[in-house]
């Protein structure tokens, strides 16, 4: 037993926001809940049975009182909501130059893969101070990252893609769990985030030697699997073309566009005939349940490498 | 259905008529009936119990050494699934609604004697296959389900679970029926719907919940069979599903589902504080239609469970402002039944103990809930031991309470016998301080990022823990005890007269226990809390 701990650690940029506003959120309710405590420790020995508190006259201005507690009760909440969406919004809202780590979640794992091909199981090696962007999806039910020396959290699907962003700012290791029930041993899918300066970062990547990065695995992908056959600069076959695609927006055939994310191109691989680009035929076979999520993070990565710089929305190192 | 007149004598009372098994097991008497389904819940209750015992005793070491991670896994699993279909969502409605909506408007009986007794039924038969499931070995998917977990990974007796809340679903698809086709038609002459006690309004309300949100449970647990049994891809992504369709499906029904259990704690509330401070209800108009309010906006806040799912920013926060707007008119309830007391004259006998103690620790649930209502704060705590101590702040702080307050309120209605007091008022206190001992441990338990579900946790967890396991036994003391004093009361009770606290109500008019007709002369029919005036 290590004795009462009565705060996280605060670990992240957005963590000491958070607190702010959750110290802010119990100290209303404090004030509250003494307010009607008193009120009703002071009303219950006042009138109790037999005390000689008059009681003649009653309150006349009912009307009044129900409006003006109601108002001041939905003033108070609509404060707490619009700093809440304030914060919310940018929890949802990665800086542009935030690096990408990609994270596969499984009963009872996590699988970390970097974009240098360095790969981990249960830990999470990322730079103090630079901003990290997970991609995440898992290979069975659904799990949930969450780091509370972060504050943050972000359930993990299987069959699509998930995100989630945090800058450390404090160096360290932190406690990495699921929150999400998984089965069995979801108690012992736990790991951790492993925050260290940038230079020990980039010396901890290096000594890890990787035969491959993550996209030049994709590219291997590309080619081995047969994607190359009529995405390739010379096939004869007339498939969209994949240069330049990451962060552009994509027109498709019902008259709707999308923004060519990681989500899309997943999707894109998965389920080819969800979103048909416009002028194309729907020819493309579905890979689903021939790739695992490991091989598609692959070659997402490499689709992504293939798109131009000023277009680059998550740039990898 | 007006009473009888005539009878100069006084009829027999419904528990000394005919009292042999079969008449208790095919009677048509809403009070008979909500005797039954008292033993019910109280059987239910009591397991769920067992279950959450292991729960906390597991918690007490980090490493989880009494259960094994599937034991435990099953137990919280059973602690859910129980306490919440076979316990708290009809709690309150099936015994005090049961028993008291007639006496309340007057009426001889529910509108549907035989449905009234087919649910009950139906609710046992749920209950059977519940504790089938629990014999064949146990479930292990939370009382969640939540897919594709359920329906492709786990290797327990989903079915059987599944079957059984399917089932126990239209027993409260039924009571709800029953309820709102009495309220309309069932009244007194004179009896007009703003003179009706706020427990009936709160029946009212939670049965229309009950019609509208129940049979989306319904659905939805068939379609959880569907993918389990015959693979069709529904929520797993694997056979082409969408696995967050099935937590907007879940929580469409089980967010109205909050509403169904406190409620009715609501109504009971009301009737208590009102007549221990000896005062009609502040805001009673008000009281109605917050009532309203929170049975219709409840069925649009549901988004509120799934702020770190995985649907959109845009959904989070509309879900976020209704949860908001929701938590206005439980506000204005607190606030009016501590305006209540104002210029009342208040005597601290065991029920209005309960009342003051769901004031407090419903308020207290709910103001967290507001805290998990915003979205930013709702991420670092979800599925962390917050959410748990909030929801039982709610559910056990203010539903269990309610509804043990509202037995000792009526328990000489039903009865016709006076519990100890002493005991009574001794067992409130308890409670009390061994549910803020269990659960407020947990709330900081939460902030500190314990997640729930957890079968052994991290070292630094511990202490609180151990808090909250110490808590838990001290409840487990006040929950057995009105099981004895109030069996005691039974045989060596005091007669408790007809209107032993002086109250308004109708139900006080006439004799206790009632007659198997209710009135034998037709009840004077006043506002509901007409405490300024005389006692007839």
């Amino acid at each position: 037993m290590n004795g009462l701990h009565l705060m996280p650690p605060v670990a992240s940029s957005v963590a000491p926001r958070l607190d702010a506003l959750f110290w802010f959120a119990v100290a209303l309710c404090a004030v509250v809940a003494l307010g009607v405590f008193a009120t009703i420790v002071f009303l219950a020995v006042r009138y109790r049975r037999g005390s000689n508190a008059s009681r003649a006259g009653g309150s006349g201005r009912t009307l009044t009182i129900e409006l003006s507690w109601t108002f001041v009760s939905f003033a108070l909440f609509i404060a707490l909501f619009l700093w809440s969406l304030f914060l919310f919004t940018e929890l949802h809202t990665p800086p542009r130059d935030a690096q990408t780590i990609y994270i596969v979640a499984k009963q009872w794992m996590w699988k970390t893969q970097h974009p240098g091909g360095q790969r981990e199981i249960n830990t999470l090696h990322v730079p103090l101070g630079k901003p990290m962007r997970l991609i995440m999806t898992s290979q069975d039910v659904i799990h949930s990252f969450y780091v509370p020396a972060f504050r943050v959290k972000q359930d993990v699907l299987p069959g699509r893609y998930t995100q989630l962003w945090f800058t450390a700012t404090r160096a360290g290791t932190f406690p990495l769990f699921c929150t999400q029930y998984c089965g069995l041993d979801h108690a012992q899918m736990i790991g951790s985030v492993v925050v260290m300066a940038p230079a020990d970062y980039a010396h901890w990547l290096r000594r890890q030697g990787t035969p491959s990065t993550l996209a030049q695995t994709g590219a291997a992908l590309f080619r081995s699997r047969g994607c190359s056959g009529c995405h390739g600069t010379n096939a004869a076959v007339h498939a969209p073309e994949l240069h330049g695609l990451f962060g552009r927006a994509v027109h498709l055939s019902d008259g709707s566009t999308v923004i060519a994310d990681e989500r899309y191109l997943r999707d894109s691989i998965m389920l080819p005939n969800l979103q048909i680009v416009a002028g194309f035929a729907p020819i493309m076979p579905s890979f689903a349940g021939q790739l695992d999520e490991d091989e598609v993070l692959a070659l997402v990565a490499y689709l992504k490498s293939l798109a131009t710089p000023e277009q680059d929305l998550g740039a990898s190192p | 259905m007006s009473a009888i007149d005539t009878a100069a004598l006084p009829a027999p009372n419904f528990l000394a008529r005919d009292d042999s098994l079969i008449a208790w097991l095919t009677t048509r008497d809403h009070k008979r009936i909500a005797i039954l389904y008292t033993l019910g819940i109280t059987f239910f209750f009591f397991l769920g119990g067992a279950a959450a015992t292991l729960v906390r005793l597991n918690l007490i070491e980090p490493t989880g050494t009494l259960l094994s991670a599937a034991t435990y896994n099953k137990s919280f699993t059973f602690h859910g699934v129980v306490m919440v279909w076979f316990f708290l969502l009809p709690s309150i409605p099936v015994t005090l609604g049961n028993f008291l909506l007639p006496l309340m408007i007057g009426a001889r009986d529910l509108a549907f004697p035989r449905i009234n007794l087919a649910s009950w039924y139906l609710y046992m038969l749920g209950g059977l296959f519940t504790i089938a499931a629990l014999l064949a070995g146990g479930v292990d998917t939370g009382w969640t389900f939540y897919t594709p977990f359920s329906t492709m990974f786990a290797n327990s007796n989903v079915y059987l679970v599944v079957i059984g809340v399917f089932v126990a679903g239209f027993s409260t698809i039924f009571t709800g029926l029953n309820f709102i086709v009495t309220t309309h038609t069932m009244r007194m002459p004179g009896l007009t719907w703003f003179r009706l006690p706020l427990f009936v309004w709160a029946m009212y309300t939670v049965s229309l919940v009950m019609v509208l949100a129940t049979p989306v449970l319904a659905m939805t647990l068939a379609l959880i069979g569907l993918e389990r049994g015959a693979g069709v891809g529904i929520f797993d992504p694997a056979l082409g599903g969408d696995p967050l369709l099935f937590q907007h499906l879940f929580w469409f029904y089980s967010h109205p589902a909050v509403y169904i259990m406190i409620l009715p704690a609501m109504g009971v509330i009301s009737e208590i504080v009102a007549c221990f401070a000896r005062r009609r209800v502040f805001g009673y108009t008000f009281m109605t239609y917050s009532m309203l309010g929170i049975g219709a906006v409840g069925f649009l806040v549901w988004g509120h469970h799934m702020f770190v799912s995985g649907q959109s920013l845009y959904a989070g926060i509309i879900f976020s402002l209704l949860s908001f707007c929701v938590a206005v008119p439980s506000a204005i309830k607190v606030f009016n039944w501590t305006a209540t007391l104002h210029k009342g004259d208040i005597s601290f006998d065991a029920p209005m103990l309960y009342a003051l103690g769901f004031i407090g620790l419903f308020m207290f649930g709910g103001m967290t809930g507001l805290i998990l209502a915003a979205p930013a704060l709702d991420v670092p705590l979800h599925d962390t031991y917050f959410v748990i101590a909030h929801f039982h702040y709610v559910m056990v702080g203010g539903s269990v309470m309610a509804y043990l307050g509202g037995i000792h309120y009526w328990w000489p209605k039903i009865t016709g016998r006076l519990y100890s007091e002493g005991w009574a008022r001794f067992a409130a206190i308890l409670m009390f301080f061994g549910f803020n001992l269990t659960f407020f441990p947990q709330y900081m338990l939460g902030y500190l990022g314990m997640p729930r579900r957890y079968h052994s946790y991290l070292p630094e967890y511990q202490l609180l823990n151990i808090l909250s396991s110490a808590g838990a036994s001290i409840l487990a003391v006040a929950y057995l005890l009105p099981i004895a004093y109030l069996l005691w009361s039974l045989r060596y009770g005091a007669r408790a007269g007809d209107n032993p606290w002086n109250a308004r109500g109708l139900e006080w008019q006439t004799s206790s226990p009632p007659p198997l007709e209710n009135f034998t002369r037709r009840p004077t029919v006043r506002e509901a809390y007409a405490y300024d005036e005389t006692a007839p």
